[in-house]
């Protein structure tokens, strides 16, 4: 063993010394002899020297023999899951798009159980080199069936010989790969004679090149020998990649169309505290009032459970999240729990609002709620058991059918859905009912100053729910005083409890 | 108190994305999937705004890589999904734990197993909090149960993540991450510098991360070395809140949508005269093991309230040694507790 010399010396783009392969031997590589892997990696050092690119590179070691390709490699490293390296590439290269990222991958890693990530990262085209090495075979694990072992090719699990019936025939890759719009260089070569290894060699450079110049996703496809699993010697695996595998798989150019793109031109990140607060804390408040604005009226200082209710469609969502901006804007902490699922279109939809000034517990409002808002009358039938003896009713008069209340609930109502209607769309009706809801807070809640601020804190809420509509707000708004004018106390009938 | 600029009704799957920017997360790797897929909504608008990278990733095996490789890069990276998304997640996070790559994880979850349905459940919890992948490892999980601790959690969730070098899940419920509320927004943090160690230009190119430890020496001598970190998370990072705790002889543990129904039940078990507390964790790794043990002074008895099958359960149990009879309350399937089956529960335990 130390009796071996390096005679050319090594490439700088190798470590001088292999020191973190465990072991004593720093010397060499781990690879078996005629693996193409060495061949491989040594045209990948001398290239990453002769570009200048060390300093940028990383080399992302796959499952497979070359796991340990950051060994050898004086560039950054990282070993990643099986099949991953393309989508690991990817977060290196959109983190920073000076990286020269290489996926260095096997036929197991990319054709088996990575062929997902590595095809739908060429397709979005990342700016990245995937180098490929086909052996047809399974190397580390002991010789089983590649995805592009041949067919009637033996191996440990395919003894009989690949049976195209059984296992299918081998994956083309280069031949799928370059059927893709993005990537702009797609070849397949073979690490076997002297002629062929110069022109794996140019092709390495070529790859390169395209990501140094941002061209996007370029793919070399390296035929290989694997002596150990193929059970042969240097000369006869060099005899099966030039006779066999080339039959099957065409050395060649698949696509190259670099030179007709642009480089790849990525935005870099935004960190100033000032242009972060520009773009994530909202513009303007529509608020009117101080941070510490409290309304005074009484019925303010306890929390209020709030359900809307009615079909999909009718606005019942949007009139929740209206109550949650109300309250949201003079301070309130509030929860706006939507019910979503199948129900949505069609069926009933719900929401709850909790309005506190305290911290608040639970979001879900199935009892004890002070306030139902309801538009059908299944919402009715379903929710108003939920309603507290001294809770309060609004509804749609124009849908829903009120027959009975405790005596202590208060309801009002009005036609929202006819009035919406005569305005020209169905939509205004959740403003018409918060019109009612203006209505009976004016007439039992809402000290004096409280009553003109609700009609403030409502149009401030229509403001912020239609954002830039002026058009929308303006009608919603005239909605909202249509509704409060026409709105009226429901009265039990008769018989009546 | 609120400032009004910085006041906005969110829902939490929005505020985690607000925090996580505020925080100075760089990019956002996701898959869309119900009840999580807001968030991926919200990023996708807001970090481009920023600059900032957002990729809808075709998996979410691909997402958590792509993720790892950002993590690499010494940024600030994320993800979000639920239930059988952190299922395919889960050999990326092994990885990323075992070459202590930190990143943020949010784990909206949903009714399982298999497809299970999208209402909330709480089923996730072994998955997440015990590990989930291979090998020995432990993730470090923080519990909101509001949409401003969504936001607020973020920031911790990048700290924790780079402190220990680990992967940090922000693990909630359907209804936490849906519902909207008040948010206060922090201030955003300033640049912040790449780490030393990163694959990154500028940084030593001699920087690798690996998980792959061939003699079994080193693997073992590696193992001592994540779970001495991990004693020290625990023996750090425990964090809890209680709610009418002090007194409490009945102690009712519950995280996310699950504590907020509790305080309520609660509310309702002391007017009854009944002596109970809720004890909610933060941190689910570590499991707030003192807190536990402070209450179990003064308790007679704790219940799990959980929407899973008992999963935290057993937590609750090994914090306080079995030194007191643990029940559970559950639902699951996508059932909703309410406080009144909270409360009626809790009676029968009596």
């Amino acid at each position: 063993m130390s009796t071996e010399k390096i005679i050319h010396g090594r490439s700088a783009g190798f470590f001088p010394e292999f020191s973190r392969r465990p072991g004593n031997n720093h010397t060499n590589m781990h690879y078996c002899p005629g693996c193409g892997h060495g061949i491989l990696h040594k045209l990948i050092a001398e290239a990453i020297e002769d570009l200048e690119i060390k300093d940028r590179t990383v080399l992302i070691s796959p499952v497979g023999c070359s796991v340990f390709a950051y060994y050898y490699f004086d560039c950054f490293g990282i070993s990643v899951p099986h099949g991953r390296a393309p989508a690991v590439g990817t977060g290196l290269v959109r983190s920073n798009p000076d990286d020269i990222v290489i996926s260095y991958q096997g036929d197991g890693d990319l054709g088996a159980i990575g062929f997902n990530e590595f095809i739908q990262t060429a397709n979005r085209g990342e700016n990245m080199a995937v180098f490929f090495v086909n052996n047809a075979i399974y190397g580390m694990t002991g010789g089983q069936m590649a995805p592009t072992t041949l067919p009637g090719q033996k191996t440990v699990t395919c003894p009989l010989g690949r049976s195209v019936t059984n296992e299918g025939y081998p994956l083309k890759v280069s031949e799928m790969v370059s059927a893709l719009d993005s990537p702009v260089y797609v070849e397949r070569v073979a690490l076997s004679s002297g002629k062929n290894i110069l022109r794996a060699r140019a092709a390495v450079r070529k790859a390169l090149n395209n990501v140094i110049e941002k061209k996007g996703f370029s793919m070399v496809e390296f035929l290989s020998g694997c002596p150990v699993n193929l059970k042969m010697n240097a000369s006869q695996v060099n005899e099966f990649i030039d006779e066999r595998m080339c039959k099957y798989f065409p050395l060649g150019v698949f696509k190259d169309i670099a030179d007709t793109r642009d480089s790849i031109k990525r935005s870099s990140g935004v960190y100033a505290p000032e242009a972060v607060r520009k773009v994530l804390y909202p513009q303007y408040s529509s608020s009117s009032v101080s941070r510490d604005f409290q309304n005074p009226s009484p019925f303010f200082a306890k929390e209020r459970r709030l359900k809307v209710a009615g079909f999909g469609g009718q606005g019942v969502l949007s009139f929740g999240h209206m109550l949650a901006t109300m309250g949201k804007l003079r301070n309130f902490n509030v929860s706006y729990l939507p019910v979503y699922g199948p129900e949505m279109r069609g069926g009933t939809a719900s929401c709850s609002v909790v309005v506190s000034r305290k911290k608040i517990a639970s979001p879900v409002v199935d009892r004890d709620c002070n306030l139902l808002v309801v538009l059908n009358d299944e919402s009715l039938e379903k929710f108003l058991p939920e309603l507290k003896p001294t809770g309060v009713l609004i509804f749609d008069s124009s849908n829903v059918h009120v027959s009975r209340l405790r005596r202590t609930q208060i309801a009002y109502c009005v036609n929202a859905s006819d009035l919406a209607r005569e305005l020209g769309d169905l939509r205004y009706a959740n403003s018409i009912l918060m019109g009612a809801l203006a209505k009976l807070m004016d007439d039992f809640f809402l000290q004096e100053t409280d009553k003109a601020d609700f009609e403030r804190v409502v149009e401030e809420a229509i403001r912020e729910c239609f954002a830039d509509k002026s058009e929308v707000i303006r009608k919603n708004i005239n909605a909202f005083y249509l509704g409060k004018q026409a709105a009226s106390r429901w009265n039990a009938p008769s018989d009546g409890q | 108190m609120q400032n009004n600029n910085r006041n906005l009704l969110l829902s939490g799957n929005e505020a985690v994305v607000y925090g996580a920017l505020l925080a100075g997360c760089d990019s956002f790797f996701g898959y869309p999937i119900t009840p999580a897929s807001e968030i991926a909504h919200t990023a996708a608008a807001k970090f481009p705004e920023l600059g900032r990278v957002f990729i809808q990733a075709e998996s979410e095996i691909s997402a958590i890589n792509m993720v790892m490789g950002a993590s690499a890069a010494g940024r600030r990276t994320m993800t979000a999904s639920s239930g059988l998304g952190i299922s395919l997640k889960q050999e990326a996070v092994s990885y990323l734990a075992g070459a202590q790559l930190p990143c943020v994880i949010v784990d909206v979850m949903r009714g399982g197993p298999g497809l299970g349905n999208i209402g909330p459940e709480q089923a996730d919890y072994n998955q997440v909090v015990k590990g989930g992948g291979h090998g020995s490892y432990r993730c470090i999980v923080l519990a909101p149960d509001s949409a401003q601790e969504m936001c607020d959690m973020a920031f911790l969730a990048f700290d924790l993540a780079e402190k220990y070098a680990t992967p940090v899940y922000i693990l909630t419920d359907g209804v936490i991450g849906q519902m909207k509320e008040s948010v206060l927004l922090p201030e955003p943090l300033p640049p912040r510098e790449i780490p030393e160690n990163a694959l990154d230009i500028g940084r030593k190119r001699s920087n690798y991360f690996t998980s792959i430890y061939l003699e079994p020496d080193e693997l073992e001598a590696h193992n001592v070395h994540l779970q001495k970190k991990y004693s020290s998370i625990q023996l750090k990072e425990e964090r809890s809140e209680g709610y009418l705790l002090d007194d409490a002889e009945i102690v009712l543990v519950a995280y996310g949508i699950c504590g907020r129904l509790a305080c309520n039940a609660v509310d309702d078990l002391r007017h009854y005269g009944i002596k109970a507390g809720v004890l909610r964790p933060l941190t689910l790794f570590p499991f707030p093991v003192r807190a536990c043990r402070l209450a179990a002074e003064h308790a007679k008895r704790f219940l799990s309230v959980e929407l899973s099958c008992g999963q935290m359960i057993d937590d609750v149990k090994l914090a306080i040694d079995c030194s007191r009879p643990v029940g559970l309350i559950n639902r699951m399937g996508g059932n909703m507790l309410s406080v009144e089956e909270i409360v009626e529960r809790t009676g029968q335990f009596l």
